[in-house]
């Protein structure tokens, strides 16, 4: 069991996310960073739907009541347990009365912790997901509070030998740091103007501050269409970049509605999905175009660095 | 192969494709979407598969299938001729008209040339089709609206729009199932309930349903 101490307004329980339902207008939402996320079951040998607590708002303290073994990923928030630094992506036991603080990233970013067996909330629609908008998911669909505890599930591998210290991965961050974000052509990309192709690719677009779960605004300059089109409302998914009459473009995140009906110009390849989610308010960020190939040989890379992370752990173990 | 009516196809990432029927919209064309979204969801590979407005996105897992594997699929079974829907339902939502769950019913008249009683009386005799579900859990987008009733959405949509509330967005019509901001214009309320996460299936309304509203009363 784990106490909250202390919490910005936006942490939540999340799961990989609701798939299946979109057809009832049910959106997936699940981590903004899924690669932080999925990283942190494969370093606790978790299974990969293992819920976690995904931090936006800092500063942020829990205390454990039991021993347990957590991973710490995504952004780097100077994690300490009892005041003693540890490191960021890193995996160790704490033991029961310890407390785990986490400050503001100096980068900014979303933070996850990852706990062995996973977050211990009902599922609701096949996931453990907090859904904000609907209000379901999670702990009562709404973020975590001063005073709530949240229990695990089982934890087959807690108290079989392990490392004192723990052991830590390789962020994805350093490898990719400053490369421009992969994005696919999406079915208006040749009703755009030509000037709006370059800029997309050419200017660096600043994240606007009124961004969140459900989608991340772009401040630079408009991107024009040939012609006004209208669209009829379809399916949409996390990553598609639409483009309102404004003409600043809005790359959907996890929380983004089932449907749309603005024009689309380009969808962010499910690989760099993270690094939008880890860009922080103020940041700035460059694209770009990719064939579908190139798309799905960069998500096939990124799914053998997490297995390899997986076995990794198993042997560190 | 006919190839007039194939839709247009284009990625989502690479693990979704839309795919846009190039025909007019309306009940055929609509048939031919729901019919595709049945068929698709039983393939091996396919996660799921959202029926929109004269449209399709089909969510697949590119280990277990591919993107060129399923084109072919949804070409070939668009041109197959659409099973009658099965399973569809007819819901009966009673409604009552104007006052504070409907504040822009007096408006709507008069953006249409009517009184509220004709508003009322073209809204509730015609006879709806579910298209497709999206926006918010719950929320279906109804086809059947009489043309006179077709109405713009408000510039500066409404930040919180109580679930059950009757409305108007454009040529569609609808029931807001979960509160939430809205530019829609809304004319009425029922008390039906929509979505309830905890039931399976867990919307009342699916694609392909009929539905009616009913008057039980007008506040003016």
């Amino acid at each position: 069991m784990i106490e909250v101490l202390a919490t910005g307004a936006m942490s939540t329980v999340q799961d990989p996310g609701r798939h299946g339902y979109r057809r009832f207008g049910v959106g997936v939402a699940g981590p903004l960073d899924p690669l932080a996320a999925h990283i942190g079951n494969a370093m606790l040998g978790n299974d990969p739907k293992c819920a976690c607590i995904e931090i936006v708002l800092f500063p942020f303290r829990v205390r454990f009541t039991e021993d347990c073994r957590i991973a710490l990923t995504g952004a780097d928030a100077r994690a300490a347990i009892d005041g003693t630094p540890v490191w960021p992506w890193w995996s160790l036991t704490v033991h029961a009365g310890q407390v785990l603080s986490l400050q503001a990233p100096r980068d900014g970013g979303v933070a996850y912790l990852s706990m062995g067996g996973g977050v211990d909330v009902p599922e609701v629609l096949g996931s453990r997901s907090t859904d904000l908008k609907a209000g379901f998911g999670g702990l009562q669909g709404r973020p975590l509070r001063k005073g709530d505890s949240l229990a695990c599930l089982e934890d087959a591998c807690l108290g079989t030998r392990q490392r004192p210290r723990g052991f830590g991965v390789r962020p994805p961050s350093a490898a990719e740091a400053g490369a421009a974000i992969r994005v696919l052509p999406a079915a208006e990309w040749d009703q755009f103007t030509d000037e709006a192709h370059t800029l997309l690719v050419t200017h660096d677009w600043k994240v606007s501050p009124n961004s969140n779960r459900i989608g991340v605004r772009l401040e630079g300059p408009a991107l024009a269409m040939r012609r006004k089109v209208e669209l009829l409302s379809h399916g949409i998914v996390p990553g598609v970049i639409q483009v309102p009459p404004s003409g600043l473009p809005i790359v959907m995140q996890c929380d983004a509605q089932t449907s749309g009906g603005y024009p689309k110009i380009a969808t962010v390849i499910e690989a760099d999905q993270w690094r939008i989610a880890q860009t922080p308010l103020g940041g700035r960020l460059r694209f770009e175009v990719i064939t579908l190939e190139q798309a799905q040989a960069a998500w096939d890379g990124q799914r053998r660095y997490v297995e390899a992370i997986r076995q990794a752990a198993i042997l560190a173990q | 192969m006919r190839t007039d009516r194939l839709p247009r196809v284009s990625p989502l990432g690479c693990s979704a494709l839309l795919f846009e029927a190039q025909e007019d919209f309306g009940d055929a064309a609509q048939q031919r979407v729901w019919h595709v979204a049945e068929m698709a969801k039983t393939w091996p590979g396919v996660c799921e598969t959202v029926p929109g407005m004269n449209n399709l996105m089909v969510v697949f897992d590119p280990d277990a299938t591919s993107a060129q594997m399923l084109v072919r699929e949804v070409h070939t079974a668009w041109q197959s001729e659409p099973r009658p829907t099965t399973g569809a339902k007819l819901v009966e939502l009673p409604v009552i008209y104007g006052g504070a769950g409907g504040p822009d019913l007096a408006a709507l008249a008069d953006h249409a040339g009517l009184d509220v009683d004709a508003v009322v009386r073209l809204h509730s005799e015609a006879l709806y089709t579910v298209y497709f579900l999206g926006a918010h859990p719950g929320f279906a987008y109804l086809a059947g609206l009489d043309p006179q009733l077709h109405a713009p959405r408000r510039s500066e949509p409404r930040l919180q729009v109580a679930a059950g509330t009757v409305a108007i967005g454009g040529m569609q019509a609808g029931v807001i199932a979960q509160t939430t901001p809205s530019g829609w214009q809304l004319i009425g309320r029922t008390e039906q309930s929509f979505f309830d996460p905890a039931a399976e299936p867990p919307s009342l309304l699916a694609a392909g349903d009929s539905v009616r509203f009913r008057p039980i009363g007008i506040e003016r």
